[in-house]
């Protein structure tokens, strides 16, 4: 996926997608697609098949049926470590190696295609900058790292080797709230920087339209509306877009 | 370290090959035999050949299985074991002649007997038989009350137990199973009330005890000979010279007195053949210091060979096993398998691969170190949370360098415990090696429990002890130097 591609090619594309976990459709006949260069928040219960779509992206499982196209060419496992190489993964709890420093996560795929190791501190002191991580953090283990720094060293290690797309997968689920905020506005500002193809998973319908303009809403593995946020308040395909949208409480003043 | 070990076997090599050049004579794990076998040694000596002598080789059939391998040359045996139990086909009371004659096809001679029969007998305390008035085994029939302690091979052997107790009809329910070397201090502590013996026993009169008399002429002929293969009459015709003039020698007084000169009054095995033969004793000369370094370092070779190779084979089968649901179970359970055989089985299954020595106790050590770390790798690497196994893969690694670089220092902790567990159990095992002749600290524990010396036990126990708390501490050491910092870790939140 050169970067100079027009923002009209399809970096990921899924079409009539199933998967089938046992006797749990994870997915069931999904086709979606998302353009290069945009960002897109995925939303649904936990077991929507939100994160299953993820991983079928990156080749780390494999559709039943249907077919997965990256770059308009279709997935095949051969050339699943290439693809891996181009998209920057994220998961909730930041995936970090325990035995391994934050910069020795960092290193480990670049010191493996062949990167020395100056280019290897110089592209993380970059990305420290970006992602605001406090100098001196490289050096410790995950264990000594606070919850916003490990995710912060998460998001560096998806970003060393300036991919063409980012998969994120709930990358602030397990921080607390004022974190998690302070995160949202960075993250926000990095996705908007890079200009890279972006997929977040999220719960969080707010979390999800401060992201990204398009939501896709998903349950028991099928889209059920794919738009922006005022599309899903103002014209909800199903009760259960409204449903979802209201679930999510918000502070109002006590009404007596 | 690995090279270490490759140069250290590539050196081995060559002397095990020249160790064949005397003539080795090996005995059983009890006096007599050793005694006979230092005669045999000292005697090739008087006639010019050189010989060494491998003490305490444990039961019949190591010895056996080891003569028919050329492993040993020579030892000394009874005729009553050979009609019984080595050899079928043959009447239970055949002569010497027809012994010579079955023993050809397999290469092995016969010499004619030493001059003593050393055969089963029942012995009761003194006071006790008279108590009872009981003087013949018949007379045991009618006290069904008493208890027999019996060694574990009168038990099970067909001429043992099983037979005397059909053809006397003897009633008698509490049976137990007993090391011969301790069924003496039973009786005389009145623990049971009869046991099995020896007919040159030097405890015999020590212990005031009367051996039954065998009315029904149960018990078959044990007339010592020596066994030797046949290739020597070529190779070495005046050791086999040597051997046949030994016959007709030695009576069941001499042999009484030579057991008990060992046993009751201390003396070497060495000493009281050379006075029998009235040869000087070759001094051993060895010092307790120079033993103990011999012995320590022999241990370790058993120990760190065995466990070199068992990490070298069962790293990658865990690695196997936590990769295939099917394969793992597979060979978890085969490696299960190999921890219920045994100890003493393991060796003597060893041997027609190996000989003895020390090679069947590595090999017999390397199987038993192989459980404890695969199950630990396997455990170790099962153990790594899914999603960082798939943050790996995720990023773009191929299998191997996540293997490498992810899977198994995460796993190095649980590894390493494995690799612990196994060096631990392998000191201790390893002193059974003095059976098949491997040496190591269980050399005097053998000779100790023969001889009844505590202080010998001590002199391979404390040492062996020593040794399993220095490699725990050892391996305390590496598991902190080799697990990374960021694993020992408790992760802030």
């Amino acid at each position: 996926m050169p970067a100079n591609n027009s923002a009209s090619l399809e970096a990921f594309e899924l079409s009539c997608v199933s998967k089938r976990y046992g006797a749990v459709m994870a997915l069931d006949n999904v086709s979606l697609s998302f353009p290069a260069g945009t960002t897109t928040s995925l939303i649904g219960s936990s077991g929507s098949g939100k994160s299953t779509l993820l991983r079928l992206l990156l080749g780390l499982e494999w559709p039943d049926q249907g077919q997965v196209k990256v770059d308009g060419e279709v997935l095949e496992s051969e050339h699943v470590l290439e693809l891996r190489r181009r998209v920057g993964y994220v998961i909730q709890d930041g995936g970090l190696f325990p035995h391994l420093t934050a910069l020795g996560n960092l290193a480990l795929l670049p010191s493996h295609l062949g990167w020395s190791r100056e280019r290897v501190r110089q592209r993380a002191e970059e990305l420290a900058a970006l992602t605001h991580l406090p100098s001196g953090a490289l050096e410790r283990y995950p264990a000594e790292l606070s919850g916003g720094q490990r995710q912060r060293v998460a998001l560096m290690r998806g970003l060393m080797l300036n991919p063409d797309a980012l998969l994120l997968d709930e990358p602030l689920g397990a921080l607390d709230p004022i974190v998690r905020h302070e995160l949202q506005d960075e993250l926000k500002h990095i996705f908007d920087q890079l200009g890279k193809t972006v997929i977040v998973v999220t719960h969080d319908i707010a979390e999800a339209a401060w992201f990204a303009e398009r939501i896709v809403l998903m349950r028991h593995g099928k889209v059920v509306q794919d738009g922006r946020l005022e599309d899903l308040r103002q014209r909800p395909v199903e009760p259960f877009v409204t449903h979802f949208v209201e679930a999510q409480r918000t502070l109002r003043e006590p009404s007596v | 370290m690995k090279y270490w070990f490759i140069a250290a076997l590539v050196c081995l090599l060559p002397s095990m090959v020249l160790c064949a050049t005397p003539v080795r004579i090996g005995s059983k794990q009890f006096t007599e035999s050793v005694i006979l076998g230092e005669v045999a040694r000292l005697a090739a000596r008087q006639a010019g050949v050189q010989a060494q002598h491998q003490r305490e080789l444990g039961g019949t059939s190591i010895l056996w299985s080891a003569l028919q391998h050329g492993d040993i040359d020579a030892y000394p045996e009874y005729t009553g074991t050979l009609t019984h139990e080595l050899l079928k086909n043959v009447a239970a009371d055949a002569d010497i002649p027809t012994l010579r004659a079955a023993l050809k096809p397999l290469g092995i001679g016969i010499t004619d007997s030493l001059g003593f029969n050393d055969t089963y007998a029942i012995g009761m305390r003194e006071d006790r038989a008279s108590q009872l008035d009981i003087r013949r085994i018949s007379d045991l029939t009618t006290h069904p009350e008493l208890s027999f302690g019996f060694s574990n091979e009168f038990m099970d052997r067909t001429d043992g137990w099983p037979g005397l107790r059909q053809r006397y009809g003897l009633p008698q329910t509490q049976v137990r199973g007993l090391d011969h070397i301790l069924s003496y201090r039973a009786l005389s502590s009145k623990a049971v009330d009869a046991i099995d013996l020896y007919s040159t026993d030097a405890e015999i009169p020590y212990y005031h005890l009367r051996t039954l008399d065998d009315d029904k002429h149960y018990f078959p002929h044990y007339d010592a000979i020596y066994l030797y293969r046949l290739a020597l009459e070529q190779n070495s015709p005046a050791f086999v010279e040597a051997l046949r003039k030994l016959s007709g020698r030695i009576d069941e007084n001499a042999m009484r007195k030579m057991n008990a000169e060992v046993k009751l009054q201390g003396k070497k095995e060495t000493t009281v053949a050379a006075d029998f033969l009235g040869v000087k004793p070759d001094t051993d000369g060895a010092g307790l210091l120079s033993r103990l370094l011999q012995r320590t370092i022999e241990h370790l070779k058993l120990v760190l060979i065995s466990l070199t190779a068992a990490v070298l084979l069962a790293v990658p089968l865990g690695v196997f096993s936590a990769r295939s649901k099917r394969l793992g179970q597979a060979i978890m359970a085969a490696s299960g398998v190999l921890q219920t055989i045994p100890s003493l089985a393991m060796f003597v299954f060893m041997i027609p691969f190996f000989g003895i020595g020390t090679w069947p106790a590595i090999a017999a050590l390397f199987l038993y170190s192989l459980l404890p770390i695969v199950r630990n790798t396997y455990t170790g690497l099962v153990g790594i949370p899914a999603d960082l196994r798939e943050s790996a893969a995720a990023l773009g690694l191929p299998r191997g360098v996540r293997l490498r670089r992810v899977e198994l220092p995460m796993a190095m902790r649980s590894i390493l415990a494995g690799v612990k567990t196994a060096a631990v159990i392998n000191v201790g095992t390893a002193t059974l090696g003095a059976l098949i002749g491997a040496g190591g600290y269980g050399q005097p524990i053998v000779t100790g429990i023969r001889l009844d010396d505590t202080g010998l036990i001590l002199e391979g126990a404390i040492p062996a002890a020593v040794m399993a708390l220095l490699v725990q501490g050892l391996f305390e050491g590496i598991e902190r130097w080799l697990t990374p910092r960021g694993m020992r870790l408790e992760a802030r939140d």
